[in-house]
């Protein structure tokens, strides 16, 4: 029998959707530009003031369990140009089982750094409340494997997993291509060790040069790439022994009225993955939300104190 | 403990003159490689109206449709940007910003669309 549990309440789901129909229908879109990955952070941080809404999308079935959806709403803010905050809102849905919400993560990204280097690196911070049921697979970390996500919902959303989450995000940029590269260190916060892993991607736009007339599909619109990441065991058992490591090709699409849509198939490269990974994602971004509504003015006009 | 109050008292003004020192006018800071850095598309009409359409998705919502400035964001056509800066130093700019205030490095955009945005930039002082 399908269960629905856990929804989200219409009590806050009505005027959550009416602030998002607002901010969608007042506000000018921005062009994402955004890098094709999925789980892989590039240094790029959101521009000051902006606001991305975004779905991140996966889609698989584990050997020995029901085929399943793992979804998040995402909330991208550019509190400053250094500092991107986003939260998330986790769900998961699985055939023969439940659609349940799974909990939400908080997450704050860094740059300590005030110019590009060869390597640019961004600090990551992240606190998550989430059940074993989510499915977001936004992160692979220590020993997670397909086994995880084959349990049933009523089961798997005993486990509470409130956890830190650190990354170390490295990223470069050479001839048009990006090199990101993510370690990741997962603590939950139940006296649990602490986890281990990664995500790499490499990435580049169709095109490198802009087109002098305005066009929706041309090259320069399309960025693909390749992303890899898994676990890497934790601190008492740390290496790749009953880890499970995903690679796929990524290609994202970022019209002109700032909606970026992307997919990638990733594969399981072991026997603990799940075989196949479908993702997509949808993102939505506009520009100096707040200070449309007249409430985050930043600026002096001036850099330096002199003009820009 | 009284000893290391200066000390800290020093490390503390020293820090501040080393940010203070790392905000500072950004055209003195950017290398003399950077700088010397010479435009592809320098002055070439494609390379401009590309530039220009870069602008308006990715600059005008802050700096204005025409690059006047914005409420408190700074105008692009002001001689600082025209005349004493040159396109390699502008090219820096874009690619590092100023992020400790508020201008995001761009780093994103490909380097050849850069180049275009510069383009367009300096193309704005003929309009002036």
């Amino acid at each position: 029998m399908r269960q629905n549990v856990g929804l989200p309440s219409p009590a806050w789901v009505t005027p959550a959707a009416m602030l998002l129909f607002l901010l969608l229908t007042q506000s000018n879109a921005a062009l994402c530009q955004e890098r094709p990955y999925f789980v892989t952070y590039s240094q790029n941080m959101e521009e000051p003031g902006n606001l991305e809404v975004a779905t991140k999308n996966a889609i698989g079935k584990p050997q020995d369990g029901n085929r399943f959806m793992g979804a998040n709403m995402e909330f991208e803010y550019g509190v400053k140009a250094w500092w991107t905050s986003e939260l998330y809102l986790d769900g998961a849905t699985a055939a023969h089982d439940s659609t349940i919400f799974t909990g939400f993560r908080w997450e704050n990204r860094f740059r300590p750094l005030a110019r590009e280097h060869w390597i640019t690196p961004v600090l990551y911070v992240e606190f998550e409340n989430i059940n074993g049921a989510d499915k977001s697979l936004l992160e692979v970390v220590g020993h997670d494997g397909a086994a995880d996500l084959s349990d049933p919902h009523a089961l798997a959303r005993q486990e509470k997993k409130r956890e830190i989450e650190l990354k170390l995000i490295l990223g470069s940029n050479f001839k048009g291509w990006n090199a990101s590269e993510n370690l990741i260190f997962e603590k939950n916060l139940d006296n649990s060790p602490w986890e281990f892993g990664y995500a790499v991607g490499v990435s580049r736009p169709l095109k490198l040069a802009a087109s002098a007339k305005k066009c929706s599909f041309c090259a320069q619109r399309f960025a693909a790439g390749v992303e890899m990441y898994g676990g890497l065991g934790d601190r008492y058992t740390p290496g790749l022994h009953d880890t499970s490591h995903y690679l796929g090709p990524t290609i994202n699409w970022s019209a002109p009225s700032g909606l970026t849509l992307s997919f990638s198939p990733q594969f399981g490269l072991n026997d603990h993955s799940v075989a196949r990974i479908y993702r997509f994602g949808v993102s939505y971004e506009i520009s100096r939300v707040f200070g449309r509504m007249g409430l985050h003015g930043r600026g002096n006009g001036k850099v330096d104190g002199k003009e820009r | 403990m009284k000893r290391r109050v200066p000390i800290v008292m020093f490390l503390i003004f020293s820090a501040g003159v080393l940010a203070a020192a790392v905000s500072a006018d950004w055209l003195t800071q950017v290398p003399p490689r950077d700088r010397q850095k010479n435009n592809p598309y320098h002055d070439q009409p494609l390379a401009i109206q590309a530039g220009r359409l870069l602008f308006e998705e990715h600059c005008a919502e802050c700096h204005g449709e025409n690059a006047q400035g914005k409420k408190k964001r700074p105008s692009l056509r002001t001689p600082r940007i025209q005349t004493e800066a040159n396109e390699g130093e502008l090219h820096w700019f874009l690619i590092n910003g100023n992020i400790r205030h508020g201008m995001p490095s761009w780093s994103k955009l490909p380097d050849q669309q850069i180049w275009q945005l510069v383009s367009y930039l300096k193309s704005l002082k003929a309009e002036n």
